[in-house]
């Protein structure tokens, strides 16, 4: 994996001539979580598939770049809220995957470790349904981290997850993810205010940067700071939406 | 328990085609009663069997072929935008025509034997198993695409990790479909030039007002049809159930 980079993004976008975001301009810190902070439909998810390469259906006018001039687009990983887990094939395959479309050999030794940090080792053989969604989700997250990429990408991966599985989710991928350029979505403020290195509200208006609490993350559920922040940011959201 | 209902629907069955018989008084050459049917189906037996025997292999290479025919006809409708262009108003078109007009001009080019039937059958299950597969190689979900893409997968991978995979259920459906069809498009075959089938079997029977022959030939038909659909969808279920 080469060091992750800073990501910047610069410029604004429209749906067939509607603006869907003013301009704007956001710096996700390298190695480090930036949450990005918003309701449904400010666009949010937008800017992380623009980072990604993929379609949006919006023209993008404005620049993505890497502190280190390199590309950005193939060197990311991705996860979304859907586990996208292929069906057909068992949780071992499925986090081989990215190799096996490339046509490369996969790093079994590794997939291996990976699989034991995700604690899956009773569930390699095993297809996607018979998995509950939190283990899906570990999976998932196997398989971004069998990418290796410095630029790590997250649409609202915990969102449909039970309370305590989205926190144990949190936790594990904040530690699994750490030293990489992470931009996670999320329209959650406490799931924001958890794991943010950074925090950036996204609203109609365009992107505040927030002060995230001084723990570091993943920061307790119970820390009073986090919950603080928490509200502070639910305040904003609420306040900008009005 | 599905079993007995299979039973007590054929009996029921039985029951409604004697009672009839039994009520109308109608001469046997008209309709016959399932007791002589069942006689004459068992005094003919062999006679049946050759025949099914002819109709059976017609209809597994007509399957075989349409299938093999349909499934490339997909990949590359899905493939190329040029092919889509060019091949997909042509095949709709193959559908507006009625097959039976078909039949005497491929009696005439391929003669009375074997490959006019199979070419039949051919015709009538094309359709179906490319338009399935078509739809589900067209209907990936997106998300794998994305996933795919930023993994730098190239489209050939794309195809054979992702979207065949996940087009197999549809065609798994059109499979199913063209069990039921491919008998169809055989004996058609049949009744328009063959010395040989079930098709050629119930036309002769008819012919000499033998309606009881005429009867087990056709009643022959409709189990091997049910069978051959009952083995299709075994050997699919598992292609299907997995991919869900």
């Amino acid at each position: 994996m080469t060091p992750a980079p800073d990501l910047t993004i610069n410029g604004s976008a429209t749906i067939n001539g509607v603006p869907l975001f003013a301009p704007l301009s956001l710096t996700l810190a390298a190695g480090q979580w930036t949450c990005l902070l918003g309701g449904s439909g400010v666009g949010k998810t937008t800017i992380l598939r623009l980072i990604a390469g993929l379609e949006t259906g919006a023209v993008f006018d404005g620049e993505i770049t890497a502190s280190d001039g390199k590309s950005v687009q193939d060197r990311v990983a991705y996860m979304a809220q859907d586990d996208l887990l292929l069906p057909w094939a068992t949780a071992a395959q499925n986090v081989c995957l990215g190799a096996r479309l490339r046509g490369q050999k996969p790093d079994l030794a590794r997939r291996d470790r990976l699989i034991k940090r995700m604690r899956l080792e009773d569930h390699m053989g095993k297809k996607p349904a018979e998995l509950s969604g939190g283990q899906r989700q570990r999976v998932a997250l196997a398989r971004t981290l069998m990418e290796d990429r410095p630029i790590v990408l997250l649409d609202e991966p915990f969102s449909a997850l039970d309370a305590r599985t989205r926190a144990d989710m949190q936790d594990l991928a904040a530690e699994a993810l750490q030293d990489r350029t992470v931009l996670l979505v999320t329209h959650d403020p406490a799931e924001a205010a958890r794991l943010g290195q950074s925090i950036v509200v996204m609203t109609q208006l365009g992107v505040t940067s927030c002060q995230p609490p001084h723990a570091p993350a993943p920061r307790k559920v119970d820390d009073l700071e986090t919950l603080e922040t928490q509200g502070a940011l639910l305040r904003l959201l609420r306040e900008e939406a009005a | 328990m599905k079993l007995l209902s299979v039973l007590a629907a054929t009996v029921f069955a039985l029951a409604i085609w004697q009672g009839i018989v039994s009520l109308t008084g109608l001469p046997k050459f008209i309709l016959p009663g399932p007791a002589l049917v069942a006689e004459t189906w068992w005094q003919n037996r062999w006679l049946i069997a050759e025949h099914t025997w002819v109709t059976a292999v017609e209809v597994i290479i007509g399957l075989a072929c349409g299938t093999i025919l349909g499934v490339v006809t997909a990949l590359q409708l899905a493939n190329s935008r040029a092919a889509r262009v060019l091949v997909q108003p042509m095949l709709v078109f193959t559908q507006a025509l009625p097959v039976f007009a078909l039949a005497p001009l491929l009696t005439l080019w391929l003669g009375y034997g074997l490959w006019s039937k199979v070419a039949m059958a051919v015709l009538i299950i094309y359709f179906p198993i490319t338009s399935s597969f078509f739809d589900g190689l067209m209907r990936t979900p997106p998300g794998y695409l994305d996933l795919a893409r930023t993994m730098q997968a190239s489209p050939r991978a794309v195809l054979w990790h992702i979207r065949i995979p996940a087009a197999l259920p549809s065609l798994a459906s059109g499979m199913r479909l063209a069990a039921v069809y491919a008998p169809i498009g055989a004996v058609i075959g049949e009744w328009v030039g063959s010395s040989q089938g079930l098709g050629y079997l119930m036309l002769l029977a008819n012919g000499r007002a033998k309606t009881d022959l005429m009867f087990a030939a056709m009643l022959t038909l409709g189990v091997f049809s049910i069978l051959l659909h009952m083995i299709v969808r075994r050997a699919t279920a598992r292609i299907a159930g997995e991919a869900r």
